[in-house]
């Protein structure tokens, strides 16, 4: 057990690193250079407002149950009954800890979808009220014995609906709502740094060892008997690691040969790209596929959401960074393949449709992703279309053009002329 | 006295360098500019988002000779810096009025 604290101190701090820098590093490196800024803001912002909104009230809402013990079956629990994790005790805080650091990412994933132009008040506005009408709500439904999860039985080791998913179609309808970039796909919006994409992207797979193997969650049986929990520890934490590094690996190949193909070259931002698209996929499927499921998950999310990213062009919406091409669609291939791959030798234990556990597991994948899409969908569009006609998403045209940077933080990324020494 | 100008590829510099040096040319300057010509500039690939970037990087120097060292410069720098593909760059020859040089005050064809 103490080994067991130790390691989600850790697995914790980890996941605090794939939001504060790494998502700030992947996104801004994509930015334009007058846009970096901004970009790693919106993560580090989003960070800040998850952290106090979630010990408020987002363990109560989503993990809470009025009360009563585990599972209330409601579509949210009572925000106000632990309020400021009133009743919760310092030892526990640690796994308290580790579901904030999943809002926070969550709602930092989307900002990607709207890059360039969104007001910081706005967002500031923005991610209070879709953590407490989208994700504590999904987390509940999903993991904190909500209705959904008293209905449907999903497997969702680490996040496929809840944070995937959910934040992949959030992404899509702010990009609708608030409307494309100045002069968008005209102009060139090519990234200004892809080392930076890259690093981010090499961190993010480091930290998704603290997201996917932390999200252990141990059987009853475990829990009255010390060498039973040990057992389970290593045997699962073996497997979602194993699951989550070749996924990923087969994902950035998958990839980097689809481009090849289409377009003659592999490259670097395609390879970040792939291990970010295999990380999301095998996010739900890490406990419940066999180590050829994990490959054949990544494989297929790298591959469909290489072509994937083109679509947004013939749609005509500018989700900036991809979002919905990668995690909307890297979550639904991930969170559906589990309804046919999942397997009993892994950790959660359920036969899919090709282990001869018929069509029951797809059945329940397929209720909580649309469940997720339904909700956030609805939500997220009220939530989106009220700022719009109140606060407002977005800086003055000129201000687009000239660099959000400077408009919103008055500072620059970078000063080339003082570091070439001339000048200055 | 005339003054030479020459767009010419990066990577090809150094060769120019070398053999300017060799010919006795004693300085020049040299700036990194972005132009096109008939090659036009290039396309890029970024998830699956084809961008042409109109600008190619290219290395510009100015040379202040005397009038009869204008062909064998102009010749140095040909010869060094093609490549014999599209892109190679331009040479081009213009008069100066004077030249005066800044320690001494020495004018024109002194000043060089």
């Amino acid at each position: 057990m103490d080994g067991y604290y130790a390691f989600m101190l850790v697995a914790t701090a980890l996941v605090l690193m794939m939001t504060v820098p790494a998502l700030a590093l992947f996104y801004g490196g994509m930015t334009r250079s007058k846009s970096v800024l901004n970009m790693m803001m919106m993560s580090f912002v989003s960070f800040g407002i998850a952290s106090i909104v979630f010990v408020l009230w987002g363990w109560s809402e989503g993990w809470g149950a009025d009360g009563a013990g585990n599972l209330n079956g409601k579509l949210i629990a009572n925000p106000f009954h632990m309020w400021g994790l009133h009743g919760v005790s310092s030892s526990n805080f640690i796994y308290v800890l580790f579901q904030l650091t999943f809002a926070a990412i969550t709602v930092a994933l989307i900002s990607g979808a709207v890059a360039d132009r969104v007001k910081l008040s706005a967002w500031v506005v923005f991610v209070p009220i879709w953590l407490t009408l989208c994700y504590f709500p999904i987390a509940h439904n999903v993991w904190g014995g909500g209705w959904l999860s008293t209905h449907w039985v999903a497997q969702d080791y680490a996040g496929g609906t809840v944070v995937h998913i959910n934040a992949g179609i959030a992404g899509g309808i702010l990009a609708l709502v608030i409307g494309k970039r100045v002069g968008w796909p005209r102009e060139v919006n090519r990234p200004h740094n892809l080392t930076l994409t890259m690093i981010g992207a090499g961190m993010l797979w480091f930290g998704w060892y603290g997201f996917n193997v932390g999200s252990i969650v141990f059987s009853e049986d475990s829990l009255s008997d010390p060498k039973k929990f040990s057992a389970q520890f290593m045997s699962d934490t073996g497997a979602t690691f194993m699951n989550t590094t070749i996924a990923t690996a087969a994902a950035m190949l998958a990839w980097l040969l689809v481009e090849r193909i289409t377009h003659g070259k592999a490259t670097s931002l395609g390879a970040a790209s792939g291990i970010v698209a295999g990380l999301v996929a095998i996010t739900p499927a890490c406990g419940s596929v066999s180590l050829t499921g994990a490959i054949i998950v990544g494989a297929i999310a790298g591959g469909l959401c290489a072509l994937a990213v083109g679509l947004k062009y013939k749609l005509g919406l500018d989700d900036s960074l991809d979002v919905v091409g990668v995690h909307l669609v890297g979550g639904l291939v991930g969170t559906l393949l589990i309804g046919f791959l999942s397997t009993k030798s892994a950790p959660l234990g359920v036969d899919g449709l090709f282990y001869g556990g018929g069509l029951g597991s797809l059945g329940d994948q397929t209720m909580a992703a649309l469940f997720t899409l339904v909700w956030t969908g609805v939500l997220t569009t009220i939530i989106a279309l009220a700022i719009k006609y109140t606060l407002g998403w977005r800086v003055t045209a000129e201000a687009e053009v000239d660099g959000i940077d400077a408009d919103q933080h008055g500072e620059s990324a970078y000063d080339l002329a003082q570091a070439k020494g001339l000048l200055a | 006295m005339k003054l030479v100008t020459a767009v010419i590829k990066p990577h090809k510099w150094e060769d120019v360098r070398v053999a300017l040096e060799a010919i006795g040319v004693t300085g020049m300057t040299v700036s990194e500019v972005s132009g096109y010509g008939r090659q036009k500039g290039h396309t890029e690939v970024y998830r699956g988002a084809e961008y042409d970037v109109a600008l190619v990087p290219k290395i510009r120097l100015e040379i202040a000779i005397a009038e009869e060292d204008v062909e064998s410069v102009i010749t140095a720098i040909e010869r060094a810096a093609r490549t014999e593909r599209i892109g190679d760059g331009k040479i081009w020859v213009s008069p100066l009025e004077t030249v005066l040089r800044v320690r001494t005050g020495e004018r024109d064809d002194a000043a060089i």
